[in-house]
């Protein structure tokens, strides 16, 4: 059993079928990474895992709870953190602040009025939130309006306050879209140590074969909202089906 | 200092020193000069200004903090009258039972009405206020006469029970005996400073809820309605329930409206209907607008600047106008009258209204971003002057 098991799920848009019966079993501790050509319905699965969209048919099971018809925050509380594909942070907060939310967060649940208190004076949070900030490298930039900070910097600030949460399941959706190489591979190195260093499994959808490649150690291929094929990186690289679908097109 | 930085730690006496001292503050000109008619250091203006001031700091905690526009806060400005006035008809004038209960109860419609409204955000949430208010308007006004007599106006009469009032008691609004009515008056040369005890007793509620809203907006909850407003989405994704937060403020924004409806009456021991109207909501919106939206001290400044220039405004008229302009040849005199007419008097709105877009446009930030810049502006002439003259040679910052 995995820590995130998806079955027989499926969504309607009108017409359209973006997902049909998707099953997907993301092993706890693994870098999971789903695949495939533009509209095949990666970001609508992603979705219907964390409380967005609630699937027609099937069922989404993490660590053996479901978490379907759950709101985004229920689900987040149960251990998942999510990244857009466009980093999404509080863009009116300075760094130190963007991360002490999380921490909130963690520590006190989905709502905790402290009015009085002062938020400075919260060591215990300042401490953790200035903690994590050394640990991403993004320390001289706490007092920073976090608006004004690069794509690649306001990326890794996201992940940083995903981590602060100390999730279970990161799902990541295109991260390094619109990045250029070397935000990218900066990207790639910096899922590359959070996975080898920490107790956390990571759900990846991406576009770049590069990324892929050099992270996952399984891959689910979805082609028009059903999953092709789910194997190794070795077998997908050489696997004719997924060539034709997918590498072919891009090639 | 009791929680404060440095920063706020000044903020916060400035604010006292300004409010304790204002009937000097505003009475800069003698009694007898032309200018007189400036001077805003009488009892029932200066009353106003801190009291709008609190119904400004209150809405700010809403719509500078979570970013959510309430267009429907008036309701409990009036909610907070008419408490007030019920507790003189049934107890006695004592301001000490209605202020409470006028907080209570607003803050009881808060919670009913904030549930419902924020179901929805942006223009919707706005739409929704400002139905709740209107429908409060129409209840006050017409169908809820037994309790708040209609268009007359909740007020006491002679055959009300009153039933703690003594023999020797005050019959008009009074705090344990200090009549809110009675003023000391100092006469100093020309001039003539009122310290009336109404100002007085609003000016240190005041400064309790001005303390309170820093420390709201410096708290862990402060940081949290920032982040409503920053980015919801990422608030969801974060683990943490939006509506509760918003809620909160709503209902916290909503006791201080409360509160500012308590101590009008706890002023002039009267509610009407007309308390309630939308143009009283629309007022609060822009007087934080104006004062600067977000800011601390921006919803007081814009509150005092309203009130001030709508006393000074309605109070011009023609005959004054004429004075004023004698100096010119009698065609150019009435022509200038003329043209200075619709904006004076009755016309005051449209004089906001100009004034509003002028700062709207050019000072998006409000009062306090206009004294930011002057500020700035000082101190690069400042530093200018000190390098050409080439004396100093202190270290940069
Ligand atoms: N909210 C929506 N309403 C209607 N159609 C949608 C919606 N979201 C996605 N779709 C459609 O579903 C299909 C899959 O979309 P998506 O999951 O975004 O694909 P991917 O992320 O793999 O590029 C696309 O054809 C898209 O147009
Ligand atoms: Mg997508």
């Amino acid at each position: 059993m995995g820590i995130l098991e998806v079955k027989d799920v499926g969504k309607r848009f009108g017409g359209l079928q973006a997902l049909g019966d998707v099953n997907l079993s993301v092993k706890e501790n693994s870098v999971h990474a789903i695949i495939g050509p533009n509209g095949a319905g990666k970001s609508t699965l992603l979705n219907c895992l964390v409380g967005k969209l609630i699937p027609d048919t099937g069922s989404v099971m993490f660590d053996g709870q479901s978490v379907l018809g759950r709101t985004p925050y229920e689900i987040n509380q149960m251990g998942i953190s999510r990244v857009f594909q466009t980093p999404e942070i509080f863009s009116d907060l300075t760094v130190l602040e963007n991360m002490m939310i999380p921490c909130f967060a963690k520590r006190d649940g989905a709502f905790r009025m402290h009015a009085i208190e002062n938020m400075m004076s919260e060591a215990e949070i300042v401490d953790k939130a200035e903690h994590m900030l050394e640990e991403m490298n993004m320390a001289d930039k706490a007092g920073m309006h976090s608006a004004s900070m690069s794509r690649g910097d306001k990326r890794r600030l996201e992940i940083a306050m995903c981590l602060a949460q100390e999730p279970r399941l990161l799902l990541l959706d295109e991260p390094t879209a619109g990045m250029a190489r070397a935000d990218t591979n900066n990207t790639i190195d910096l899922l590359k140590q959070i996975s080898d260093e920490r107790d956390i499994t990571i759900a990846i959808i991406e576009h770049d074969m590069h990324v892929v490649f050099s992270l996952a150690n399984r891959i689910t291929v979805l082609a028009q909202g059903t999953p092709l094929v789910e194997d190794d990186p070795e077998n997908i690289r050489g696997n004719p089906k997924v060539r034709e679908a997918y590498l072919g097109e891009t090639a | 200092m009791l929680g404060l930085n440095k920063k706020d730690t000044s903020l916060m006496i400035v604010v006292i020193i300004l409010t304790m001292f204002a009937p000097f503050i505003l009475n800069p000109f003698p009694v007898d000069s032309a200018m007189a008619q400036f001077n805003a250091g009488y009892p029932d203006l200066m009353q106003r200004f801190v009291i709008f001031g609190i119904f400004a700091i209150g809405f700010n905690i809403l719509f500078g903090l979570t970013g959510y526009l309430s267009f429907g806060h008036a309701a409990f400005l009036g909610i907070g009258s008419y408490s007030v006035v019920w507790m003189y008809k049934l107890l006695d004038y004592n301001v000490i039972y209605g202020l409470p209960l006028a907080v209570l109860t607003a803050g009881i419609f808060a919670v009913a009405i904030g549930y419902v409204s924020l179901r929805r955000s942006g223009i919707y949430f706005s739409i929704l206020t400002l139905a709740f208010a209107q429908m409060s308007f129409n209840l006050a006004y017409s169908v809820l006469t037994p309790i708040t007599n209609g268009e007359t106006g909740l007020q006491v009469y002679n055959n009300d029970p009153q039933v703690l009032l003594g023999a020797n008691e005050a019959t008009s609004p009074h705090l344990f005996g200090i009549v809110m009515n009675n003023s000391f008056k100092l006469d100093v040369g020309a001039w003539q400073f009122t310290f009336n005890n109404g100002y007085y007793f609003c000016a240190l509620v005041m400064l309790l809820v001005f303390y309170l809203s820093i420390r709201i907006f410096r708290s862990p909850f402060g940081l949290m309605l920032r982040a409503v407003k920053s980015n919801q989405n990422r608030l969801s994704y974060t683990g943490l329930n939006p509506r509760p937060y918003t809620l909160a403020a709503f209902v916290i924004s909503g006791m201080y409206a409360g509160l500012a409806g308590g101590l009008m009456a706890s002023m002039d021991p009267l509610a009407g209907a007309e308390r309630m109207q939308w143009t009283a909501s629309g007022e609060v919106v822009l007087m934080t607008i104006l004062g600067g939206t977000g800011t601390l001290i921006g919803p007081v400044l814009g509150a005092g600047f309203i009130k001030y220039f709508e006393n000074i405004f309605s109070k011009i008229n023609d005959t004054i106008l004429h004075q004023w302009f004698s100096f010119l040849p009698d065609g150019l005199e009435d022509a200038v009258v003329f043209i200075i007419h619709p904006f004076i008097g009755k016309g005051w709105h449209l004089t906001l209204g100009i004034l509003f877009m002028l700062v709207v446009i050019f000072l998006p930030g409000g009062l306090v971003e206009g004294g930011q810049r002057i500020g700035k502006w000082i101190k690069s002439r400042g530093k200018s002057e000190d390098s050409d003259s080439g004396a100093t040679t202190e270290p940069a910052e």
